[in-house]
């Protein structure tokens, strides 16, 4: 039986911010389905790979969505056609309510509200409120809400546990693995554990350019090839080592799973 | 007490002068990065097509009053959608040659002007009661004051009611604070571009007429001096920010009009002294988070 063909097909994709280069030959492939995590240590252009895809970077390069050519689009054209972006960093409109950002988000005229009143109740009691007043896990459920606001057929998350207490952490995963079931997620993340709850494929980057793509099992399962590529154990959920912080806390807050030690913490906005 | 009343309503009139014409400048910088110096030429040539139009008409009546108003608004709206779609777009993301671009159309246009309507001013007629007083506690303030003010509130509040209750006001009010994140959400911002370069040159085109009425005349300069004082109160607002252009202008021109009276026609020197102090202590502006 053959495989469904891949959601996004990525090839020779290269981008530079300000004539830098930083993404350089980028290829891999998205299934249909299911959630494919884009690892690899801090600076290697993860980030830069979904900017790039989406146009909002300078780029070159192939890139197909469900078939079609999409490099030569702009970047709200290329979201029209059913892709959702969360950002790093959540960029929520801080000026704007919560209603207000949702509704900037409303791409048809029939938003999908029911799996964001279903997996944020908090966030819809809170519709008057200023995004910018919002607590950080408050902000990135926001940033997810705004995509499950469409009928997309790819979701693009960058870092969604980055900066967050172990519970919410928890919720943002909960949420984005009820978001895979109906959805494929390309999703860049440094927690393992939570790469090893939710991705079925891991595409890792070193200097720009792809240097693995396989299961996630496999490569999580093998903790000194896990060690050679990201420079952790696949099992850290704790202390940050070396050159990355995958599994680690950064700053002041724990972006490690949930350990039972500190559990009720609230994250910084 | 009546020549602070007068001082201080003569300054609001010109606030509301000033206002007119930073509203534009203030959203088109804050959604766009431009800087657009072509925004003092909408002006001059709404009061010069609201004066063409209005002296064809029957002199120093409220309908050719408001006609040539229309008029102002209809052409700033008009040449500042022209000048967005084929000057400004092309460049898009490429903000100096955009600023050269502004910059380059405004020395034109003057020289324009100039060609067609020379370079002496031309008196204008308004209804008889602006060139007439009111009484306010002693103080005969002249009624083309209470027009301006009145003018820059209803465009005030027409902005705010836009902007907060239309989905081009979000798309603008989100647009102003990360504009890359808008498109990134699927939004084709360009429109909501050209849409604030019409709102803003209609502002700038009343702006224009009702300067005419306040100066008492329209020439070729009238633009570009309003302009100057327009990016300060802009910068002094806060770059993207309506309620803060409002604020500054407001501040600006009372500044301007106590010190001329009161330290010796100093006006000009202590608005930019003004602009000085506001970027040293917050170069953000009094309500702007782009320095």
């Amino acid at each position: 039986m053959n495989a469904p063909d891949p959601i996004l097909r990525v090839a020779g994709l290269s981008a530079s911010i300000d004539g830098q280069q930083v993404v350089e030959q980028v290829d891999f492939e998205v299934p249909a389905t299911g959630v494919t995590a884009v690892l690899g240590r801090n600076g290697v252009g993860k980030t830069s790979t979904l900017k790039a895809v989406l146009g909002l970077i300078s780029r070159s390069g192939v890139v197909e969505f469900d078939g079609a050519r999409i490099d030569g689009e702009p970047t709200h054209r290329i979201v029209q056609r059913g892709i959702g972006y969360v950002p790093e960093d959540r960029e929520v409109f801080a000026s704007l309510t919560v209603a207000e950002n949702l509704r900037l988000a409303e791409r048809g005229t029939t938003p999908n509200r029911g799996m964001v009143d279903e997996l944020f109740p908090d966030l819809i009691a809170r519709s008057a409120q200023r995004a910018g007043s919002l607590s950080g896990g408050q902000q990135q459920m926001l940033s997810l809400a705004r995509v499950l606001m469409n009928d997309n057929r790819l979701l693009m998350v960058d870092e969604p546990t980055k900066g967050l207490a172990p519970r919410i952490v928890t919720e943002v995963a909960a949420a984005l693995e009820r978001a895979a079931a109906v959805t494929p997620v390309l999703l860049v993340e440094q927690n393992l554990p939570v790469v090893r709850r939710l991705a079925h494929t891991v595409v890792v980057i070193e200097g720009g350019r792809v240097i693995h793509a396989g299961p996630a099992a496999e490569l999580l399962d093998d903790d000194e090839r896990t060690q050679q590529l990201l420079g952790v154990h696949s099992t850290d959920h704790g202390a940050p080592r070396g050159g990355t912080d995958h599994g680690a806390p950064k700053g002041d807050t724990d972006r490690s799973a949930p350990t039972g030690a500190d559990e009720s913490r609230e994250e910084t906005p | 007490m009546s020549t602070v009343l007068l001082l201080l309503i003569t300054g609001l009139g010109l606030g509301a002068l000033y206002f007119l014409v930073a509203s534009g400048l203030s959203l088109i910088y804050g959604l766009m990065g431009v800087l657009n110096f072509a925004h003092g030429s909408f002006l001059t040539l709404g009061a010069f097509l609201g004066w063409e139009v209005a002296r064809r008409m029957p002199d120093g009546s409220w309908l050719t009053f408001g006609v040539s108003i229309l008029v102002g608004a209809v052409v700033g709206a008009t040449v500042a959608t022209l000048t967005e779609l084929l000057l400004i777009r092309p460049l898009y993301l490429r903000h100096i040659e955009q600023v050269l671009v502004t910059v380059g159309l405004s020395l034109a246009t003057v020289a324009l002007f100039e060609g067609i309507w020379g370079v002496d001013p031309i008196y204008v007629v308004g209804p008889e009661w602006l060139n007439d007083t009111t009484d306010i506690a002693g103080a005969l303030i002249p009624n083309d004051r209470f027009v301006l003010i009145a003018a820059a509130v209803i465009v005030l509040l027409g902005l705010v009611v836009f902007l907060k209750r239309t989905r081009y006001g979000l798309i603008i009010r989100a647009g102003v604070e990360n504009r890359a994140m808008v498109t990134a959400l699927g939004v084709d911002v360009r429109r909501a571009f050209t849409l604030v370069f019409a709102i803003g040159g209609a502002a700038a085109g009343i702006g224009g007429v009702l300067a005419s009425h306040y100066f008492g005349y329209v020439s070729p300069l009238i633009g570009g001096s309003l302009l100057i004082f327009a990016f300060i109160v802009t910068v002094i607002g806060g770059l993207g920010s309506l309620t803060g252009a409002a604020i500054a202008s407001v501040v600006v021109a009372v500044l301007q009009q106590f010190a001329n009276f009161y330290l010796g026609g100093t006006g000009d020197f202590m608005v930019v002294a003004l602009l000085a102090v506001v970027l040293l202590v917050k170069p953000t502006g009094l309500l702007g988070s782009k320095a």
